[in-house]
C-alpha cells in the first residue's frame, strides 16, 4: 500500500508558465462532434491542453429510477434507449441479468439468434464508429457514408426481424420474442457474404492514408496499467494489449462454441483503436459465418418466462455482456415484488471517459475532439 | 511512397462514384416522398385497435380489460371502462371502451400492449405519416381514429394476421363445440328425463 | 477463483482484526458479497487488488435501505416454579413472543470486482464488496475507493450525486449527472419529485391524481 502507487493513476499535472495567461473553452454542449449532448471544460495554454473537465447530465432522464417505479417488462424498451447505436446488445444484457436472477434458461435457438444479433450489432457500431472518427478528423461524409451504407442494410434486417430499426425491444428473459421471420437467415447470409469485401473497402480507404497516420499514431495513448485501474473495458481496454474481452472470459451464451481471436493492439493509441475496430469486424463476420449454418429449429422463449405477473425471487444479480463499447453490465436487486428493487446499468461510454483527461493533457487541442471520438461513446448511455 | 495510401482511397471512392452511375446496388438514395421502399411486414409504429364486422365501435375487440394501461412503459394509454354490457360482434356481453385514447407522442412504440393484450385487441400499425401542427389535438388518437378492421391488419401484417385468425378460428370453435356439447347434453338429458317419465308412465298405461 | 466464503477466511487471517463479514445471496445467481466496515475498507480494497488480483473494479454503485419495522420472534427462556406431580419444582419454560423494532435504514456502496490479470475462470463470479452507511440522514459518509480502482470515480461522484453518500478521499467529488444547484438526492426511495412537470394529456393512477393536484394548485389554469 505506498503512496507512489495510489498516484500513478492520477491525471499527469501539466506545468505552466506563471506568466502564461490560460484560456478557458467551453467544448459544448453540443460540439463534440455531435455524439450528442456533452461538454469539456478546457483549459489552454497556447495549443496545449493543461486542463480538462468533462460535464455529463445534459441528457440525463434517470432511467434507473424509472425502471424501479415500473416492470422488469417494461424497462426493457427503455435499454433500446442507452445506446440507441447498439439495441441488441443492451436487451441481451438486460435479459441475461434478469435470466441470472430468476434462474432462467435460454433455448438453444434463442442463444443462436442472440449471437447473430449482436454480432451484426457490433459490425455496425464498429463500421459507424470509425466513420465517426473520421468525421472528426476531417473527413467529411465519405467515410461516414460507407458505413451508413452497410449499417442501412443491417438495420432492415433489425427491422424484419423485431418491427423497428433501431428500437428493437427484442429480447425477453428466458428467449427472444418472435421467431425469425421467412427467409430471414438467407437475407442474413448473404449480407454476411457481402462484408468482407465492406472491411475491404473500408481499408482500401483508410488504412495506409497519411493524413489518418499521422493524425492518429500516438496521439492519445493510454497505459495498459491504467486502462485496467480505470476500469477501461472493450475496444479501448484491448487497443492497450489487455487481452479481456467478457465473451472469452465469461463464455456467457453460446460464445464458446465459436472460433474466434480477439485482437490486440500494441500502442493504446487512436490508430490502434481504428484498426481493432476493423479486426473486431472481420471477426465477427467469422462467428456469424460459423453461427449461421449451425442455427437448430425449435422454441424461442423458456416456458417459464411470462409477459404478466413476473416476480423474481428476493435476491441480486449481477450480468454483463460485451457490448460494442465495452463491458455492458445491469445489477438488479430483488425484493420478490414485480418491480426491482435496485436497477443499475453499468454504462461502458461513462466509464470509459474517466481516462478522457489522462489522455488529452500536454496534447494539442485539435486533438481533443479526435482522442474523444476514438473512444466511442453513446451519450444516452452516458447520462442513463 | 508518400501519398500511396491517399491515392488508393481515392481511387476506391472514385470507383463507388463511377460504379453508382451503371449498378444499382451503389445508388443508395431512395427519393422520398415520390419514391418509396417496399414496407417491410414486421414495422411497427403506433398500436390501433382491431374490430370485426361492419361496425368499428360495435366490433371492437377490446372488452376494457385495462391490461395495456397498466404495463404500458410511459403510460400513454387511457382507458374508460364502461359500467354496462354491450353485445360484441358475435352477441356475447361483453363491457367496452368508453374512452380509449393513446398518445402517440408519448408512444414509443415498443409493442408491449400488443404483448400482454388476452384478446388480440390492440395490433402495431404500420402508418408513420403523422405529422401534424397540433401538439394535443392532433396527437392523441381516440377511439374511433385508432379502430381499425381486421382486414386491414390481415393487409398489413398478412403472416402475425393468419396466425392470430386461425388461433381466433380455433377459439371460437372449440367454444361453439362446447356450447353444441352443452346444448346435446342438455338435450339428451331433457331426452333421458322424458324418457324416464315415460317409462314411468307406460307400464300404467299397459296396466 | 475463490468463493466469496473462501476469501472471508483468507482476508480474517492476512489482515487480523478486519471486519468484514458474508452478506448471503438467496437467487440463483448465488453472487455472495463481503461486507466490510467503513473504518478498514480501504486496508482490504488494498489488499484485494494487491494481493487477491482484483485488479479491474467493474460496477460501483449505490443501494437505498429504508428505515423498516421488522416484527421478530424471540425465544426466552425463564425458569418458573410449576407444580410437577405435586411437587414444587423449578422447571425451565420457553415463550415466544413477537417483538416489534425499528431497523435504522442506511445506505449502502457496492462495487463489483474482477480479475482481468487472472483471466478467464469458471464459474465466474464477480466479488462484491459492500459497505453501509450507519444512517440515511446526518451519518453518511464512507470511504472513497477511488485511490484503489480509478474506475469508481465518476460512478462514486453519481453516487454521491443520487444517492448523497460523501466519499471522503475523494479527488474530485461533484455532482455528476444533476446540476450543482440541485439539492436532493433522486434515487433515494423516499424522494419526492417537485412538482414542475408539463402534465401529458393522458395520465392515470397515481400520475393522474397528482397532475390534478398540480392544476389545483395553478388555479385550475392548463
Ligand atoms: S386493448 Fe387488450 S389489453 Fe387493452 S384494454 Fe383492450 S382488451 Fe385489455
Ligand atoms: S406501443 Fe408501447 S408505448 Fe405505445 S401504447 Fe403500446 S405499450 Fe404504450
Amino acid at each position: 500500500m505506498s503512496t507512489s502507487a495510489i498516484r500513478s493513476y492520477l491525471p499527469p499535472v501539466i506545468e505552466v508558465d506563471a506568466e502564461n495567461e490560460l484560456l478557458e473553452v467551453a467544448m459544448g454542449p453540443h460540439h463534440p462532434s455531435t455524439h450528442g449532448v456533452f461538454r469539456m471544460d478546457v483549459a489552454l495554454d497556447g495549443e496545449r491542453v493543461v486542463r480538462l473537465k468533462p460535464v455529463f447530465g445534459y441528457l440525463h432522464r434517470n432511467h434507473e429510477k424509472i425502471a424501479e417505479k415500473t416492470t422488469y417488462l417494461a424497462s426493457m424498451p427503455y435499454t433500446d434507449r442507452l445506446d440507441y447505436f447498439c439495441s441488441m446488445t443492451n436487451n441481451w444484457a438486460y435479459a441475461l441479468a434478469v435470466e441470472k436472477l430468476a434462474g432462467l434458461e435460454v433455448p438453444e435457438r434463442a442463444e443462436y439468434i442472440r449471437v447473430i444479433t449482436a454480432e451484426l450489432t457490433r459490425i455496425q457500431n464498429h463500421a459507424s464508429a470509425i466513420g465517426f472518427l473520421m468525421q472528426e478528423m476531417g473527413a467529411s461524409g465519405t467515410p461516414l457514408m460507407y458505413a451508413f451504407r452497410e449499417r442501412e442494410k443491417i438495420l432492415d434486417l433489425f427491422e424484419e426481424l423485431s418491427g423497428s430499426r433501431m428500437m428493437c425491444n427484442y429480447m425477453r428473459f428466458g428467449g427472444c420474442r418472435v421467431d425469425l421471420p421467412e427467409g430471414w437467415l438467407d437475407r442474413v447470409s448473404r449480407l454476411v457474404a457481402e462484408l468482407p469485401r465492406f472491411v475491404d473497402e473500408m481499408e482500401a480507404l483508410l488504412t495506409g492514408n497519411e493524413i489518418l497516420m499521422a493524425r492518429a499514431q500516438g496521439v492519445g495513448v493510454l497505459k495498459p496499467d491504467l486502462a485496467v485501474n480505470a476500469g477501461v473495458t472493450g475496444v479501448m481496454l484491448r487497443a492497450t494489449g489487455v487481452n479481456y474481452d467478457v465473451r472469452k472470459v465469461d463464455h456467457y451464451g453460446i460464445y464458446d462454441r465459436f472460433a474466434f481471436r480477439v485482437p490486440l493492439g500494441d500502442h493504446g493509441d487512436i490508430y490502434d483503436r481504428y484498426m481493432l475496430r476493423v479486426l473486431e469486424m472481420r471477426e465477427s463476420i467469422r462467428i456469424l459465418e460459423q453461427a449461421l449454418p449451425q442455427i437448430p429449429a425449435g422454441p424461442i422463449l423458456d416456458p417459464k418466462s411470462k409477459p404478466r405477473g413476473f416476480r423474481p425471487k428476493p435476491g441480486e444479480a449481477y450480468g454483463r455482456i460485451e457490448a460494442p463499447k465495452g463491458e455492458l453490465g445491469f445489477y438488479l436487486i430483488s425484493d420478490g415484488s414485480g418491480n426491482p428493487y435496485r436497477y443499475r446499468v453499468r454504462p461502458p461510454s461513462l466509464i470509459n471517459l474517466t481516462i478522457l483527461e489522462d489522455m488529452c493533457l500536454g496534447q494539442n487541442v485539435a486533438d481533443v475532439v479526435l482522442i474523444f471520438g476514438s473512444v466511442d461513446i453513446v451519450l444516452g448511455e452516458v447520462d442513463r | 511512397m508518400l501519398g500511396e495510401g491517399i491515392l488508393k482511397g481515392l481511387a476506391e471512392t472514385a470507383k463507388n462514384f463511377a460504379g453508382s452511375f451503371v449498378s444499382e446496388e451503389r445508388l443508395t438514395t431512395v427519393e422520398y416522398p415520390e419514391q418509396r421502399l417496399p414496407q417491410i411486414e414486421n414495422t411497427r409504429d403506433f398500436p390501433f385497435l382491431v374490430y370485426d364486422g361492419e361496425d368499428p365501435m360495435a366490433g371492437l375487440r377490446c372488452v376494457s380489460c385495462q391490461i395495456c394501461e397498466k404495463e404500458c412503459p410511459p403510460k400513454c394509454i387511457y382507458i374508460v371502462k364502461s359500467t354496462d354490457k354491450k353485445p360484441d360482434y358475435v352477441g356475447k356481453a361483453q363491457f367496452y371502451p368508453t374512452r380509449f385514447d393513446i398518445d402517440i407522442s408519448v408512444c414509443m412504440s415498443c409493442q408491449i400492449c400488443v404483448e400482454v393484450c388476452p384478446f388480440d385487441a390492440i395490433k402495431m400499425d404500420t402508418e408513420f405519416e403523422l405529422s401534424t401542427s397540433d401538439r394535443f389535438g392532433g396527437l392523441i388518437l381516440d377511439k374511433h381514429k385508432l379502430a381499425k378492421p381486421n382486414s386491414y391488419y390481415q393487409k398489413i401484417h398478412p403472416t402475425e394476421a393468419a396466425e392470430v385468425d386461425g388461433r381466433l378460428e380455433e377459439e371460437k370453435q372449440k367454444l361453439e363445440a362446447k356450447a353444441k356439447a352443452a346444448a346435446e347434453a342438455a338435450a339428451a338429458k331433457a331426452a333421458a328425463d322424458a324418457a324416464a317419465k315415460n317409462a314411468a308412465v307406460a307400464p300404467e298405461g299397459q296396466a | 477463483m475463490k468463493t466469496a466464503e473462501e476469501l472471508l477466511s483468507e482476508l480474517q487471517k492476512a489482515l487480523p482484526g478486519v471486519q468484514v463479514s458474508l452478506v448471503l445471496n438467496p437467487s440463483p445467481s448465488a453472487q455472495h458479497a463481503l461486507l466490510v466496515a467503513a473504518a478498514d475498507a480501504l486496508r482490504v480494497a488494498f489488499y484485494l487488488r494487491d494481493e487477491a488480483g482484483y485488479d479491474y473494479c467493474s460496477n460501483a454503485t449505490g443501494v437505498d435501505w429504508l428505515d423498516r419495522e421488522v416484527a421478530e420472534k424471540v425465544r426466552t427462556t425463564r425458569t418458573v416454579k410449576k407444580d410437577v406431580d405435586g411437587v414444587e419444582q423449578e422447571v425451565e419454560e420457553t415463550i415466544e413472543q413477537t417483538v416489534k423494532r425499528m431497523e435504522s435504514g442506511y445506505l449502502e456502496a457496492v462495487y463489483h470486482l474482477y480479475s482481468m490479470k487472472m483471466g478467464p475462470t469458471d464459474p465466474h463470479l464477480p466479488m462484491v464488496l459492500r459497505m453501509r452507511t450507519e444512517n440515511r440522514t446526518d451519518r453518511t459518509e464512507l470511504p472513497s475507493l477511488t485511490p484503489v480502482w480509478r474506475s469508481a470515480e465518476f460512478q462514486e461522484r453519481e453516487i454521491f450525486d443520487l444517492y448523497g453518500i460523501v466519499f471522503r478521499g475523494h479527488r474530485d467529488l461533484r455532482r455528476l449527472l444533476m446540476w450543482d444547484e440541485f439539492e436532493d438526492h433522486p434515487m433515494r426511495r423516499d424522494y419526492v419529485d417537485p412538482d414542475d412537470y408539463e402534465y401529458e394529456p393522458t395520465p392515470h393512477d397515481e400520475v393522474l391524481k397528482r397532475a390534478e393536484a398540480h392544476r389545483a394548485a395553478q388555479g385550475g389554469a392548463q
